[in-house]
């Protein structure tokens, strides 16, 4: 029995006439303590899938199971950091995170939940931004309160949804640094998604990808057993670290079936003539047939 | 128009850019008409400012001496008024009886009960706003009658008050003054906190899920302050419009203020007053916008 379990679920969104599947059988199971990651292509779902995990949305159809039980809406036990940062630009970097403990931890002191809330700040290296607000912080800064808000929570599964995408190179390396430290230290089971397979393999213990949408589904999972703790300048030249990439970025391109596009048009019997498809349409100059019955239609599927 | 502008501004600028990067040379020479225009286009602009104001107002003085000489005898002419109000404004707290007293004094009469008002119509408003913000449903029950009451004139709100508060006696004239303002001060309120209500992002309403913030909190942590800088152009936006319904209500029920004593010197052929309460009345809710606006883009850097 794994500790935070997906069985066959799917997701769409929109009405039954204009459907538009997201989601499509997804299967994933992952234990207690595992760091993993999921590549995908950007609108392939992954934001879906983070707040199926989150509990934010609720599957068509499936189960999403943590620790056995089946989920019931969103709660602090899955602490999820938002793509866009979500902090409350109202309140200052200590009253985020500071919203976020009073909430789960309500039974403890005040002195204790205030120690509580700096040592989380402090873990993220912003004791000096306390008191400022959202607005007054860099990208990689937001980003970090985001995170302090989420562990200072003690969450079960720590969901990360492109933490790192919105940042600049540098930031972005400090940044994953930083998560694989606290990680190594808190051990909690992280769900990292991201579009970089190399972050994901610097990072993670499995590597998922998941396939284009829409329909996406999740592929068999690639176990990355490189030592830890993982050195990025020494990783790129190892060539155990070059053939995990190929290996993931091969599953990303390869899995599922690319999209075809069907070219539907009208032909006109007996004589099959070359369309101009240079000439303009009009109302008074159209393609169509001459006579009625004569329409025959042919499909063409054309590679994208 | 934007067409034709367009090329010459597309054309302009290399040009203009060019000349200072051609080369440190042919640059030396440019500097001093450089300066000069840019101390020039200074001077100009702190004209512009105080100038051109002060023109319009010359502008218009001239012309409302020429009306009161020519087309309409009985409008007093600028000196006149001045004269007549000099009493009224030297003194502006003196206190001669009910009906005659100075203009501040006065003023303050009606800021007083336009406050009264304009806490009714926030009070109300608000959470009016917060319903039809939040709930669909509500929006399409309330969304017509809102519609249709909102563009009624306080003097036709008025007479509604009296006949509502006939039993309340003595005080009947002034409930019936703030029903009316509450009733057409409010609907700026309600609808700007519902758009307010509506444009919060729903990543905000995500964290307070995820936090699982109770309702009351929800709405005190998360709602309310997303909502504020909505909440507030709609205030100001009541402010205005309570400023405006004071001088109708105070006009039809004869109570001392500000427009009770335009109307009174209009009866009393005493026209040079009405001119006094005109722009007292218009600076007065001049300042009472710039006032609300400061407050308001406070809460929009927030
Ligand atoms: N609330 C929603 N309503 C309708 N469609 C949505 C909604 N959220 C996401 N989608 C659609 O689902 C697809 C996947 O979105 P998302 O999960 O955000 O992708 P990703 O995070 O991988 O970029 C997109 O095509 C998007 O348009
Ligand atoms: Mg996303």
């Amino acid at each position: 029995m794994a500790f935070l379990e997906i069985s066959h679920v799917s997701k769409g969104y929109g009405p039954p006439e204009q459907r538009a599947e997201v989601l499509a059988d997804l299967n994933l199971a992952i234990e207690e303590g595992e760091f993993v990651a999921i590549v995908g292509y950007s609108g392939a779902g992954k934001t879906t899938l983070m707040s199926l995990l989150a509990g934010l949305v609720a599957p068509d159809c499936g189960t999403v199971k943590l620790a056995g039980r089946e989920m019931q809406g969103p709660g602090p036990d899955r602490g999820l950091v938002f793509q866009n940062y979500s902090l409350l630009p109202w309140l200052t970097v200590f009253e985020n995170v500071k919203l976020a403990v009073d909430q789960v931890f309500a039974d403890r002191p005040e002195a204790e939940r205030i120690a509580h809330t700096e040592k989380f700040i402090g873990m993220v290296n912003l004791t000096r931004a306390r008191d400022q607000r959202p607005a007054e912080l860099s990208g990689g800064m937001r980003q970090r309160v985001s995170v302090a808000r989420t562990l200072a929570m003690r969450p079960k599964v720590l969901l990360l949804d492109e933490p790192l995408s919105a940042l600049d190179a540098l930031t972005r390396a400090t940044l994953q640094d930083e998560i694989a430290r606290i990680w190594q230290e808190s051990r909690t089971t992280v769900v990292l998604v991201t579009n970089d397979p190399d972050e994901a393999i610097l990072l993670a213990d499995r590597v998922v990808p998941l396939t284009r949408g829409p329909n996406a589904t999740l592929a068999p999972g690639i176990p990355i057993p490189l030592a830890r703790p993982r050195d990025r300048r020494l990783i790129n030249e190892n060539p155990e670290f070059k053939q995990l990439r190929n290996q993931v970025v091969e599953s990303l391109l390869s899995a599922g079936v690319k999209p075809k596009t069907t070219l539907t048009r009208d032909l006109i019997l007996p004589d099959i003539e070359p369309e101009d498809i240079s000439k303009p349409w009009s109302y008074f100059n159209r393609r169509g047939p001459l006579r009625k019955g004569e329409k025959r239609e042919e499909s063409v599927e054309v590679a994208p | 128009m934007s067409n034709s502008t367009l090329p010459t501004i597309l054309t302009a600028q290399p040009a203009e850019t060019g000349k200072p990067a051609a080369g440190t040379p042919a640059a030396a020479p440019l500097p001093p008409p450089a300066g000069r225009t840019t101390r020039d286009w200074s001077r100009l602009v702190k004209l512009d400012w105080l100038l051109l104001p002060a023109v319009g107002l010359a502008a218009v003085v001239v012309m409302w001496f020429i009306l009161s000489a020519t087309l309409s005898k009985d409008l007093p002419n600028p000196t006149r008024t001045w004269e007549s109000s000099k009493p009224y404004v030297v003194e502006p707290f003196s206190y001669r009886g009910e009906l005659d007293q100075g203009i501040l004094r006065f003023t303050w009469l009606s800021l007083v009960l336009v406050a009264k008002g304009y806490v009714i119509a926030l009070a109300l408003g608000t959470p009016l706003g917060f319903l039809l913000g939040l709930s669909k449903m509500m929006t399409k029950m309330l969304d017509p009658i809102i519609q249709i009451l909102r563009p009624v004139s306080p003097l036709a709100w008025l007479p509604l008050g009296m006949v509502l508060f006939l039993g309340a006696g003595k005080q009947a004239s002034e409930l019936a003054a703030l029903f009316t303002i509450a009733i057409c001060a409010m609907w700026p309120t309600v609808l700007n906190t519902a758009v307010g209500v509506r444009a919060i992002p729903q990543d905000y309403l995500n964290v307070a899920k995820v936090l699982k913030l109770s309702r009351w909190k929800t709405l005190t942590k998360v709602m309310i302050p997303a909502t504020l800088p909505y909440m507030f152009t709609g205030f100001r936006l009541s402010l205005g419009i309570a400023w405006l319904v004071i001088v109708a209500a105070e006009m039809l029920t004869g109570r001392p203020g500000i427009g009770g004593f335009l109307w009174q010197q209009y009866n009393a052929l005493v026209y040079e007053q009405i001119i006094l309460c005109i722009l007292t009345i218009g600076i007065v809710g001049f300042i009472l916008d710039r006032l609300m606006s400061v407050v308001e883009r406070r809460f929009k850097t927030a």
